[in-house]
This record gives structure tokens, sequence and C-alpha cells, in this order.
């Protein structure tokens, strides 16, 4: 498919350009959150305790200074979670790359190479899925915090959170690259580059990677769906961001106790922002899969 | 043959799982906390620590020290919860009940709205009922279920003060110990909000599962054969049709089984009920090793048994299976 029919395809179907548009300003305001946000929340010159617990401007009460009202620190929510989107998105991202590479670069090999190294990866994949990614997430950072302690984990969480999502997920790109590469490795270009005695590595760099990225541009839409809802239940439970660097996750999680206590903007607008955000890039990827058609890996 | 080939491929594979487990309870326990401090406190010499060291095998090499945690396991000696003063399995097994009352009443759910709106959605996918419910599972989706359970919270229990948003009420002690929610109002009323939010992240999925691999089956040769032959229409759709979605509906509810006890670790936190998942949380608030390592433990054993359980009953649904590993 040529850019230009897709590109036109895209044009023709307003869900996807809705879904795009959607993605596309909820990303830009986490980018520009510096320049745009109202206030920047985690600047004590900038927030007055004054302030805290106002409600949504719309209800009474309420100031037109704080749009979405303020958390109890006096924090504006619309600066949260603008600051927090990003937080979400980053570590979204991040864990897609590392899954990417793991899962590139062993699928590569149990696809290309075969026998026992293919048994053992696929193997290896197959236990790692069924003990789900959550719980994996959720066990390998329990035992990080505990050993840890809360104060030296909250440095670190970012960069925990990044690699554990990343290498619980991995096992999705492999099977999707070694499931392509099965099929392109029969081919007569590949037969053509190993016969001018091209090194294994190159021709799985430079001629088979290239001919899997389609199926790889569609699982990845939906990987940082799924890495940024992962991300959001980790820092819900409180094995996440801290509360001075909050994600999406942990700014519903600081909320829920005054949901109790009528004050619900604190968590709700956080929670809509992240349902709108995976429910855009999940109704992208589904477009890229029906439009774009791969063979997928198609084992559960 | 190959059946015997697949139960022993799938015993080694959870024995292989059930090692990785216990090699990371016990890295846990030997690196994480000083069981001496949690014994004698800080007022107790340097060589008398030794001393104690030595008496509690502190000191003995890697491998011995493995070994005898393996042994204690198999007895079912995990040792010592920091926090309740009792052994950690009998604490873990405590909230056993809540869990798997709340796991089991969710699962009903998830069984009974699936199969008849998958099935709906498959034999009339114009109508407009189908297409809403099609809509709504993609939404249901896209909702993480900490937030499912935090809607019905503040709708359920905060706007309207119909149903409680915390624990698990009135309980009744089984013969045998159990305590269940299960024989009062209080107990049901408790359990509703908490098992819909468990059941509402796997709903979507299994109604969007068996509403495709229905529609597939409807395709199939077979399903034409037994319209031609003039089947009551119930029948084709029930017997022919339906039958053939529970393979792959079993496989993927197997694969789900350890995602689904993550989630129970998400809905017991909301609504703070006494099951295993709150209880391995607050362990991990109070570096409590002994319980983290038991829940580990407990945890990767239900896994193991209930997968290979949905192993067998594969076999037995489909006679004709192509076995996974198994060369045909």
């Amino acid at each position: 498919m040529t850019p230009r029919i897709f590109l036109s395809r895209f044009l023709r179907d307003p869900g996807a350009v809705l879904a795009a548009l959607l993605l596309l300003s909820l990303v830009a305001m986490a980018v520009l959150a510096p320049v745009l946000a109202p206030q920047n929340p985690y600047d004590p010159m900038q927030i007055d305790i004054m302030d805290s617990e106002l409600p949504p401007f719309w209800v009474a009460g309420g100031e037109e200074r704080f749009l979405f009202g303020t958390d109890t620190q006096g924090r504006g929510i619309l600066s949260t979670v603008m600051y927090g989107m990003g937080v979400s998105l980053l570590i979204g991202l991040g864990a897609v790359v590392v899954q990417a590479f793991l899962g590139i670069t062993f699928g590569m090999l149990a696809g290309y190479f075969g026998g026992w190294i293919d048994s053992f990866l696929m193997r290896l994949a197959d236990i790692q899925l069924s003990l789900s990614t959550l719980m994996v997430a959720i066990i390998a950072l329990a035992i990080f915090q505990a050993a840890l302690g809360p104060g030296a984990y909250a440095d670190l969480a970012i960069w925990m959170l990044i690699l554990v999502i990343g290498i619980a997920e991995w096992p999705q790109y492999a099977r999707t690259v070694r499931a392509n590469v099965l099929v392109e490795k029969k081919k007569e270009y590949v037969d053509a580059a190993r016969l001018t005695g091209m090194p294994a590595r190159r021709i799985m760099a430079r001629h088979i990677l290239p001919n899997t990225l389609t199926p790889l541009l569609v699982i990845s839409t939906i990987q940082v769906a799924n890495a940024i809802v992962a991300e959001a239940a980790l820092s819900f439970l409180g094995l996440g961001m801290p509360v001075n660097k909050p994600s999406l996750g942990s700014l519903i999680r600081s909320g829920f106790e005054n949901v109790f206590s009528g004050q619900w903007w604190i968590t709700a607008f956080p929670a809509i922002v992240l349902v709108i955000l995976i429910l855009a890039i999940n109704l992208l990827g589904d477009w890229l899969r029906d439009t774009l058609n791969p063979k997928l890996y198609k084992g559960h | 043959m190959h059946l015997l080939a697949f139960l022993l491929r799938r015993l080694v594979q959870a024995v292989i799982v059930m090692f990785v487990i216990s090699v990371i309870g016990f890295s846990i326990q030997s690196n994480l906390g000083d069981p001496l401090r949690e014994l004698v406190g800080q007022s107790v010499s340097e060589a008398e620590r030794q001393l104690l060291r030595d008496q509690l095998g502190l000191n003995d090499p890697f491998l011995t020290q493995y070994l005898r945690f393996l042994g204690n396991a198999v007895q079912g000696d995990l040792g010592t919860s920091y926090f309740f003063k009792k052994p950690a399995l009998e604490v873990i097994l405590d909230k056993f009940p809540a869990t798997f009352e709340l796991v089991l009443v969710s699962t009903i759910m998830i069984v009974t709205l699936s199969v008849p709106i998958g099935i709906h959605a498959a034999l009339h996918p114009e109508r407009w009922s189908a297409r809403l419910l099609m809509s709504a599972s993609i939404v249901g989706i896209s909702v993480p279920v900490f937030l499912t359970a935090i809607l019905l919270i503040s709708v359920f229990s905060v706007s309207l003060g119909w149903l409680p948003s915390f624990g698990r009420g009135d309980t009744v002690e089984l013969p045998w110990g159990w305590e269940t929610g299960l024989l009062s109002l209080d107990g049901w009323s408790h359990l509703i909000l908490p098992s819909l939010s468990l059941a509402s992240i796997m709903l979507p999925l299994f109604i969007r599962l068996i509403r495709a691999e229905m529609m597939e089956a409807l395709r199939t040769e077979y399903v034409r054969f037994a319209w031609a032959k003039g089947i009551a229409s119930k029948r084709v759709w029930l017997t022919h049709a339906f039958r053939n979605t529970l393979l792959p509906v079993i496989t993927v509810g197997g694969v789900q089984i350890g995602t689904l006890i993550a989630y129970t670790i998400l809905t017991e936190t909301v609504f703070q009920w006494p099951g295993m998942g709150f209880l391995f949380l607050e362990a991990v608030n109070r570096v409590d090793t002994p319980l983290i390592i038991a829940y580990i433990i407990v945890v990767g054993l239900i896994f193991v048994v209930v997968n290979t359980i949905v192993d067998l009953v594969y076999t037995l649904v489909n006679p004709m299976m192509k076995l996974p590993g198994a060369a045909a």
C-alpha cells in the first residue's frame, strides 16, 4: 500500500480521524505542559494551600482560575493532569521500546535459527505470557520496593516501571516477529543475500526486519495502550510513581480517598483523561489492523 | 499415547514454574530484611549474633539453605509472619475464602452474561442491540478495572447510598472453618460491587471472543450441512455452532487466570476486601517477608493447578485435539 492510498483511506474514516485528533491533542497537551499549563503544580511558589479543594469552575464555589478545581494541596487539577499525562506517556513509550528491542531480537533469533534456540525462547514466552504481565510486574515491583525502601524506590520508580513492563511484555513482539521471519526466510531474496556470503546478523537486520515492520507497527499501538494501563494500575496500587512526580495512575490514587467526602473531581479528571487516551490509541490500533491487515500471530 | 506425552509435558512445565517461584521466594528470604533483628532486636552483642546465625543455619552454604527452605515449604512451613506472629501460610489461607468467593461470583457473572450476549451478537450482527453491545464492549476494554470500581463506589455507595463500599460484611463460619459471605444478605450486598468490577474487565473480552468464534463456526461446512438436513435452528446454533466455540474460550480462559489474580489485587485494594491480594499489599508495605513469600508461592500453586485443570478439560472437550507440542 502506498502512503497516498493509506492517507486517503484514513481521511475517509471519520472514526480514525477523530481518534487521531484526540490523541494528537492529548499528546500536545502533555508535551507542552510546561508552557500551556496554568501553573507548575510542583513548584511550591506557585501553589497556595488556601486554594485547596476548590470544585470545578461550573460548580458552586469554583473559580475561573482553576477550570477543573484543585486538589488537597491547592494544585490545579488541569495542570496536574497535563503533567501527569506526560509521565504516563513517557513510561508507556519507554516500556514499548524495551519490549520491542527484546522481542525483536529474540523473535529474530528464534525464527531465523530455529532448533533449540527457537524451542527454548518460545517455551519461555509461553510461560511468561501465561503468568500475566500485571502479576509479574506487581510482584517484581513489590519486591524492589520492599528491598529498597519507599524513599530510595521513589527516585528509581520511573526506570523500574519502564524496565519491568518492558521485560514482562517482550513475548508479544517475539511471537509476531518469529511468525513473520519464518515466512520471510523462505523467500528468494533471503537466499540471494545468503549466497553473497552476507553474515546472518546483517541479513536479519537489513533484509528481513524491514519486511516485518507493518505487523510491528500494528501491535506497537496496542502495546503502548497496554503499557499505559499497566503503569496506571501499578501506580494506583502504590507500586509506581510517587506523589511528588505523579502519573495519571498516582493522581487517581491520591484523589481516591476524597471520593468519599464528595470531592469527586480530584480523581475523576485524571481518570477520564486516562480512559480517553487509551480509547483513542485502541481505536487507532484497531483501524490500523483492519487497514494494513498484516499476518499477526494468531495464537493466544 | 499422545495424551500421556502431553500430560507429561504439562507436568514438567508445572514443575519448572514452581521451581522458579521457589527460587524467587528463597532469594527474597535471604536478601530482604534481617531475620535476626526480627527475633532479638538490636540489643544483642556481635558474638551472640554470630552464635545465633550459626544455630539458625544462616551461615550455611547457599544450596543447603535453599534445600532447607524447599523442604520446609513442601511441608507447608513458609515461615512466621513478622506482623501477625502466626505461620504465614495460615494467615494467607485465612484470607483465601474472601478472594475465592469474589472470583467465584464474578466468574458466574462473566459466564451467564457473556455466553448469551456473545451468541446474540453473532447471530444478529446487524441489529442495533448487537451493535450497541459491541461498542459498549470496546469502551469496557478501555476502562481499567480500578476505575470501574471507583465509578461504582461513587455512584452506588457515595451518591445513592445503596450498597456498602468496603469490607465483606457479615460472614458465617462453615463447619470446616471457612468464613463465607454467601449465606447472609449483608454478605451479598458487600459482594455485588467488587465482583461486578472484577467481571467488568473480563466480560467484554469473552463477549468479543464468543462472538468471533461463533461467527466463524456458523460459516463452516458442517453447520451448512446441518441446515441442509433441516435440523431446527436452535439445535444448529447450540449443538453444532456453539459447542465448537468452547475450545478457544476454554484456552483463553485458562490463559486469563494469572491476569484475573492480578485484578483481584486491584479490586481488593479499592474495596478494602479482606482477601489475599489486599493482605499481600499490606505485607509489602510492612516488609513482612515471610508473608510476601507465602503469597507468591500460594498464588503460583493456584496458577499451576488451574492451568493444568484447564488443559485437562480441554482434552476432554476436544477428543480430536491437536496437542500443542506433541508432533501429530
